[in-house]
């Protein structure tokens, strides 16, 4: 479904990808994963078209992605969610979730989708009405994952969302991203915390300095001597 | 004395209002697209002589054509922004600041011109049958189209307010002024953001200017001195709370009127500034604006 083929990319004068490519199928949960600095979070937003690639294409389901706006990438049906969740902490959780609809296509489906975000995450239909910057870490994070899916997109993409959050915590999102998974969202996990995303996912990309190193299922990536000492030593 | 002091509060807050409906104006282009539009006082400069002339060769009844006034100047606003302001969408933060300064300026210097060539240097005012009506009320005087002014100040602001509280569109901008990453990922087109953000301050320096031409006087010289009074209200109030920059107005226009009365029209400016400096100092957010995070 969606395709990252020879990918370069960067900021201004330096280079952060170098021919990356990955793919994640229709419905699939894949893991990116590698150091601080490898180019995870470029990536993604390749994908989400924030950053334009100097080389390589991105594709959803043979559809080229590079020359779109990032507001159309959303309408097409991929939806990112940035490090650290970057919820209008100046908006209440209800109006953070509306925008979260925001194009004609998803503003028709709102109500649909705001039933099952709420359905994932109960927290967020009781604090509806407060700010979101009364919310802690981990609500934020539900916060900034409900709202993109209120686009109801076809492939979420999520840069670290266990970032800065209780073990506890971590575990909950990680549910909520298998059941989000499960209803046939395909995913894009992008994280720091090795061992817990390739134990998550059917499948897992390894980036280093800006190239993929590896790939695989998340068991046999775990048993990579290479990945064990360097990540989960 | 107490009566004097009372007139000076009550002409304070009417001019108040309408230094608060430029400043919202500025702040909602700064606060969306982080441009900070110099040439804002020119564009209220050009609504102003926009309500005079129509007025002065037609006869329109300058709260009449409000509306017409605000429709020009959002065309102005559009085709300056499609010729110039966008090429500085894609810019950083700091460079989108100090490019679109540069720019304001030379738009400013060029409007300025503009209207000297055409219109001459003298002072205008727009002079309507019922212009030298006075309320009276417990001693002090409400001069009529002032008092509308205001009101039509307060009108436009509320509605503002109702427009980004309420609407999808509205909710949109304030989203994209805290986060335009976040706000683009979520479907929101936010070169369309800035551009309506853009057009909407445009109008609303229009409509100031118009007011500024019924209430007071207008003459091409003046755009800098409002731009300025705009950025002191803006900060004052604090981004990111139109309500907010709104009160700072009706302070700032209070706190010269008083000076004007105790201190002498010398130290107007002088006081405006120092209340700026002391708000910088002890609420560097404004007196109304959330802090960050």
């Amino acid at each position: 479904m969606l395709e990252v083929v020879g990918i370069d990319a960067g900021y201004k004068d330096l280079q952060a990808l170098w021919g990356v490519s990955l793919r994640v199928n229709e419905g699939e949960l894949v893991a990116l994963v590698g150091p601080n600095g490898a180019g995870k979070t470029t990536t993604l937003k390749v994908i989400s078209g924030l950053i334009r690639p100097t080389a390589g294409n991105v594709l959803l389901d043979g559809h080229s992605l590079i020359k779109e706006p990032p507001h159309k990438i959303v309408e097409l049906g991929v939806s990112q969610v940035l490090e650290g969740g970057r919820v209008f902490t100046g908006l209440t959780v209800m109006e953070n979730l509306e925008l979260g609809a925001f194009s004609a296509k998803a503003r028709k489906g709102r109500a649909e989708n705001l039933e099952r975000v709420f359905a994932l995450f109960p927290r967020l239909k009781e604090r509806q009405r407060q700010r979101a910057g009364t919310l802690s870490g981990g609500e934020r994070q539900m916060l900034a994952i409900g709202r993109a899916l209120m686009s109801n997109p076809r492939i979420l993409l999520l840069d670290e969302p266990s970032f800065g959050l209780a073990p506890l915590l971590v575990e909950q999102i990680f549910r909520m991203i298998t059941e989000i998974n499960k209803q046939g969202v395909a995913v894009l996990l992008v994280e720091q915390n090795v061992r817990a995303a390739l134990e998550l996912t059917q499948r897992a990309y390894v980036i280093e300095n800006g190239r993929v190193v590896g790939e695989g299922s998340g068991e046999a990536l775990l048993s990579f001597e290479s990945i064990r000492s360097a990540y989960l030593a | 004395m107490l009566s004097a002091v009372a007139q000076n509060v009550v002409f304070g807050l009417l001019v108040g209002g309408l230094y608060g409906l430029a400043a919202v104006g500025l702040s909602l282009v700064f606060g969306v697209t982080k441009f900070l539009n110099v040439s804002h006082g020119e564009l209220l400069m050009l609504g102003g002589y926009a309500a005079f002339w129509m007025y002065t060769l037609f006869r329109v009844d300058p709260f009449f054509g409000l509306p017409l006034v605000a429709v020009l100047l959002v065309i102005l606003g559009f085709i300056l922004y499609r010729l110039v302001f966008v090429r500085m969408t894609k810019l950083n933060d700091e460079s989108k600041i100090r490019n679109t300064m540069l720019v304001g300026f030379g738009l400013g210097i060029i409007f300025q011109n503009v209207a000297l060539r055409l219109w001459s240097a003298d002072q205008r005012g727009i002079t309507t049958t019922y212009s030298s009506q006075v309320l009276k009320f417990l001693g002090v005087r409400f001069p009529v189209v002032r008092v509308a002014s205001f009101l039509i100040a307060l009108v436009v602001l509320v509605a503002l307010h109702l427009f980004l509280k309420r609407t999808y569109l509205g909710k949109a901008i304030r989203a994209t002024v805290q986060d335009w990453e976040a706000a683009a990922l979520l479907g929101i087109g936010t070169e369309r953001v800035y551009l309506i953000s853009f057009v909407m301050g445009a109008g609303l320096a229009g409509l100031a200017g118009a007011l500024v031409s019924v209430g007071y006087s207008i003459e091409p010289s003046m755009g800098l001195e409002w731009t300025l009074t705009s950025l002191i209200v803006m900060v004052l109030g604090g981004l990111g709370s139109f309500v907010g920059t709104f009160v700072a107005g009706l302070l700032l226009g209070v706190t010269q009127s008083l000076t004007f009365l105790w201190l002498g029209g010398t130290y107007r400016e002088v006081v405006a500034l120092l209340l700026f400096l002391l708000v910088l100092v002890v609420r560097p957010q404004g007196l109304f604006g959330v802090k960050e995070g």
